[in-house]
């Protein structure tokens, strides 16, 4: 790597294997350093490529700090709307209760990811729980598809269940997230896609340090209908009384698109919160590890520099003795 | 299978880990469908932790209890706020789809899908009353009633001049109209401007 430096700036380099008092310097493996020989034979060490180090560090110091910056203002503005929106799913969970382990034919696996990337490990637990979830719903006759949201899990998705993807969307926050850009988003989900059970993959924002993966279920109106008939968690379904609409599966079918918009709005801002957390963290340990690596780098070159001050030293002075005596 | 078993055991609901303003039952029918899951999950995947269902994210709500009580719990939703949050009150009035309901103590237990209109909540001698564009309600045995809004006004906010301008130029496009796409479209700008202006003047 020293030759390398060396070919790079383009110097003549001295044999490192001949022993100089700055031997101990020169094995320093972060900053490797090199001597010359000047015009007159005064031998100097360059400090060059340690500063020039030092100084594309501490500019990567700060772009992370900056970036870290920008993720919290972003997140102090998605958290309100995040925490304004948590009441949407309660009452549909109440109502219909949660079944993540219905067994349907059709799955369909909606991963929610982010665009940009630098945010930690969340993209990749989401894929990680979409193939999970793919894995467990897998059986004689019964088949999981993927609709994908998020330039991140599409790219980890299409390299090995490209065949299983319905339908990918990204860009979606170019604009602010509001309801109807969402509503809009599954309204083209519902048409496209067919399913019995709609499983919802997203980072849930617990707080600044931690992101849940969670996985809500939205069953569509003829499992929700077979499910109540069999008993069980919905059983109680067929003692509330269904006002206005011809048929109960009328109603059913308004209730299921109206669940699934507000899941979905609720998991969008979730995971919106949960990227620019883990973006803010991911940023905050690279500021810290490049300020670590700017300490070492500042003790070598201090090293460095106080040792050619002391071979400049040691030359002139025995140069001195040696014209005395 | 198991669901069936485990009413039969009747074991006490766990609370969730989370406070929340809402309460909601975990009953031990949900307990065993999330340790089903769970353990479905850690048969397949050992590795990794089972993600979290929503359940986890919700308080118990109180069982259905024996006799009426007094007031309503009303949580009342939108996606962008929840303006009641288990809010005790005396009456709700919503306006379904079969005209304005009447949401008492002790209401039997309804779904009911909203159309634009008042919504007006009763507390003691005050009246709030908010402009609904459309929504669901959830009438619980419990007397617990979830209003889940997409759109909702307090009734001051509204302007009498633009619903009228809107209502005049929806009339027009209605009549306009060429597609089943549009007309069903211009169809609900009518129905909420005629329900606005009814709003506005009843």
């Amino acid at each position: 790597m020293a030759m390398a430096a060396l070919r790079r700036e383009g110097r003549r380099f001295a044999p490192l294997i001949s022993p100089r008092p700055i031997t101990a310097v020169r094995s320093s493996p972060i900053a490797p350093t090199y001597e010359d020989e000047g015009p007159i034979g005064v031998r100097y060490i360059s400090t060059q490529v340690v500063r020039n180090r030092m100084k594309s560090v501490k500019n990567i110091q700060k772009i992370t700090k900056a970036m870290k910056m920008v993720a919290a203002s972003k997140l102090r503005a998605v958290q309100t709307k995040t925490e304004n929106s948590r009441g949407l799913w309660q009452p549909f969970t109440a109502l219909l209760g949660d079944l993540p382990s219905v067994d349907v034919k059709k799955s369909v696996v909606v991963t929610i990811s982010s665009d940009k990337g630098l945010c930690g490990g969340i993209n990749s637990t989401a894929v990680k729980i979409s193939k999970g979830i793919r894995k467990l719903n897998s059986g004689p006759e019964k088949e999981t598809k993927y609709v994908v949201l998020g330039e991140k899990a599409k790219a980890q998705l299409i390299r090995d269940s490209k065949k299983d993807i319905e339908l990918i969307i990204t860009e979606l926050q170019k604009n602010p997230l509001n309801y109807t850009q969402v509503s809009v988003l599954a309204d083209e989900i519902l048409k496209n896609v067919e399913f019995d059970a709609l499983r919802i993959v997203f980072n849930k924002f617990q707080s600044v340090v931690s992101f849940l993966p969670t996985v809500s279920t939205v069953l569509s109106p003829e499992i929700v209908e077979r499910e109540a008939e069999s008993g069980g968690k919905l059983g109680d379904l067929d003692n509330y009384e269904i006002e206005g609409g011809e048929t109960k599966g009328e109603i059913l079918q308004n209730l299921v698109e109206f669940q699934f918009s507000c899941v979905m709005f609720n998991a969008v801002l979730e995971n919106a919160c949960s990227e620019q957390g883990a973006r803010m963290s991911a940023m905050d340990s690279s500021s810290r590890n490049a300020g670590d690596m700017l300490d070492r780098l500042t003790l070598t070159y201090n090293r460095t520099r106080q040792a050619s001050i002391t071979t400049e030293l040691i030359e002139i002075i025995s140069g001195a003795s040696a014209l005395e005596g | 299978m198991l669901r069936q078993a485990s009413r039969l055991l009747a074991r006490r609901p766990i609370l969730a880990a989370r406070t929340r303003a809402f309460s909601t039952d975990l009953s031990a029918a949900d307990q065993t469908a999330d340790a089903a899951f769970a353990d479905a999950w850690n048969k397949v995947i050992p590795n990794m932790d089972p993600p979290k269902t929503p359940l986890s994210f919700m308080q118990p709500r109180p069982p259905t209890p024996s006799s009426i009580p007094s007031k309503l719990t009303v949580n009342f939703v939108l996606p962008y706020a929840s303006e009641l949050a288990t809010k005790e009150i005396d009456m709700v009035i919503v306006p379904a789809t079969t005209g304005q309901m009447g949401v008492l103590p002790g209401h039997v237990a309804t779904i009911a899908e909203l159309k634009p209109g008042v919504l007006s909540v009763h507390e003691g001698n005050e009246v709030t009353k908010y402009f609904v564009s459309s929504g669901f309600v959830f009438i619980h045995a419990n007397s617990f009633a979830d209003i889940i809004a997409v759109e909702a006004v307090p009734l001051d906010r509204l302007d009498a001049n633009l619903v009228q301008k809107g209502l005049a130029e929806f009339t027009s496009k209605l009549s306009s109209a060429t597609t089943d796409l549009e007309k069903a479209e211009t169809q609900i700008g009518v129905d909420v401007h005629s329900a606005l202006n009814s709003a506005l003047t009843g």
